[in-house]
């Protein structure tokens, strides 16, 4: 049985006809301001452990100035084995992680294996330096497998960096500021779990980019353990009014009823599992 | 030598131009973020500002508040480019004092607001990057609020907000105190107790979506009896 070919590159090397569509399309816009991306604006954080991988990130994600998502998740499940924070334009993160999850399942399908963390960084690298830094995507990813606990970060060219402890994103030199003066090799797991815990809420401190609350996701040869959030936010808001507004408050200007005429054709009953 | 195939039709290779020197220029402006507000009552008038002062993602400080006490019946608020922020108090600052030597009286707050004015757009072509809301109390003892644009054009208020998060604490104020866009609701006079309220729940809805907005609320009250200042923590991340 052939292996199905899971990842087609296209014909010519390299491929920018979307490249020259954007700055045909800048053109049209007026002053040049083409529609700004969301941007995740972010500290993300990995340490490699004794027993396998910590990855850790915050929940904030901006859309130039404004929060746009107060509870974004920024840990990406890959496969069972593998998980990877996103850092760079929400979008490209979401695609590229969603894309490298399925062409590995299809591998595991075909081969019956978990995929291998060198597998995943292979495809990120390939294509992330095939769009020539196009796809703003920084990656962090995390994984355990046959051959050992392993980190690495891909950016958004294509490089490709294998370290046992690392910081990305807008607040990435805050939380590397902490993994610096707390990183030994072979930590225990809550000593791991803390330090990434520190390592992100420097970032959510002294970055405007990160804030809200901290996700931890810790991966080990046994299973993976999501905790989203590790850490909530320690500032609620606590509005001492009551802004409620009466029924009747929004003006109604005109009212128009339609009767739809519907006949009942058929009818199921199904239970909600309230247990 | 390089020749990009970058951005054109592929497979045609396009001509390397060289674009000749560029000339980066330095700017003289920058922004330090910040959100000012005002609310004028019948009897009070209430400035308030965040206190954070910050630069691209990075935090300069948590305690810069941005109300500057002019009279005992006068506070201005400034946002926007923090060194002109600072200039801009201390010329206005010296030009009170002249004004009460000359004239042995202290400027009233009408009188400030017109000043300002024409202190601003005297830089009509090199504009100090502030946006200022003065708030205070007239020659009646009502609340008085003026706000300005960075050149200098500016008008009487019962409320506005200005800076960063200017935007989305406007439309709130112009719905609690304006009674904009409802039906059917009394139109209550405001007290100082619900103003001071509102303003500092209307921070903390700032502080949770404009990144330039948090750390402290810096809330001044302005009666006959003089300025009474609070302080309120916000969201410091």
């Amino acid at each position: 049985m052939a292996l199905s070919n899971v990842l087609e590159t296209p014909a010519a090397g390299f491929n920018f006809e979307n490249a020259a569509r954007n700055a045909a399309l800048e053109g049209l816009f007026d002053g040049g301001q083409t529609p700004k991306p969301l941007k995740t604006g972010t500290t993300i954080a990995g340490v490699v452990f004794k027993d396998g991988v910590v990855l850790g990130a915050d929940t904030r994600a901006t859309s130039s100035e404004v929060v746009a998502d107060k509870m974004c998740a920024k840990i990406h499940y890959i496969s069972p084995n593998i998980y990877c924070c996103g850092a760079g334009t929400a979008a490209d993160t979401e695609k590229t992680t969603d894309l490298l999850s399925s062409n590995l399942t299809i591998y595991s399908l075909n081969s019956g294996r978990n995929p291998r963390v060198v597998m995943a960084v292979n495809i990120l690298q390939d294509m992330l330096y095939r769009y020539h830094g196009q796809i703003g995507a920084s990656l962090i990813l995390g994984g355990v497998d046959c051959t050992g606990n392993h980190l690495y970060t891909v950016g958004p060219y294509g490089s490709v960096n294998k370290v046992p402890y690392l910081a990305m994103g807008s607040g990435d030199l805050a939380a590397l500021a902490i993994l610096e003066d707390g990183f030994k090799h072979d930590l225990e797991l809550e000593k791991a779990k803390e330090l990434v815990r520190a390592a992100i809420h420097a970032g959510i401190m002294s970055d405007l980019g990160s804030g809200n609350n901290i996700d931890i996701c810790v991966i080990t040869k046994q299973g993976v353990d999501y905790i989203r959030p590790y850490q909530e936010s320690e500032y609620k808001d606590d509005r001492k009014m009551k802004y409620k507004y009466r029924p009747g408050t929004t003006a109604v200007l005109t009212e128009k009823v339609v009767p739809l005429k519907l006949e009942v054709v058929q009818e199921t009953v199904q239970k909600m599992d309230t247990a | 030598m390089i020749s990009a195939q970058a951005f054109g039709d592929p497979g045609k290779m396009k001509d390397y131009h060289y674009t000749g020197p560029v000339e980066h220029r330095f700017s003289p402006y920058a922004y330090n973020g910040g959100t000012v507000l005002a609310v004028a009552g019948d009897d009070f008038a209430i400035v308030a500002s965040d206190t954070r002062l910050s630069e691209g993602y990075s935090i300069h400080s948590r305690d810069s508040p941005k109300c500057y006490k002019l009279t005992d019946t006068t506070v201005l608020g400034c946002s926007g480019f923090h060194g002109d922020c600072l200039t801009l108090t201390k010329i206005i600052d010296a030009r009170l004092k002249m004004y009460k030597h000359s004239n042995n009286k202290t400027m009233t707050s009408g009188a400030i607001a017109a000043m300002l004015s024409t202190i601003l757009y005297s830089r009509r072509f090199f504009p100090y990057y502030v946006y200022n809301i003065i708030g205070g109390l007239d020659e009646e003892g009502k609340g008085a609020v003026y706000s300005f644009d960075p050149v200098g054009s500016y008008q009487r208020d019962t409320y506005k907000a200005g800076g960063s998060a200017s935007a989305m604490l406007q439309p709130l104020l112009d719905n609690q105190i304006g009674f904009k866009n409802m039906e059917g609701v009394q139109h209550v006079p405001l007290t100082q107790e619900k103003a001071v309220q509102l303003v500092k729940d209307v921070f903390i809805s700032a502080a949770e979506r404009d990144v330039y907005t948090g750390d402290a609320l810096r809330v001044c009250i302005i009666t006959k009896e003089g300025l009474k200042e609070q302080t309120v923590p916000l969201r410091k991340d």
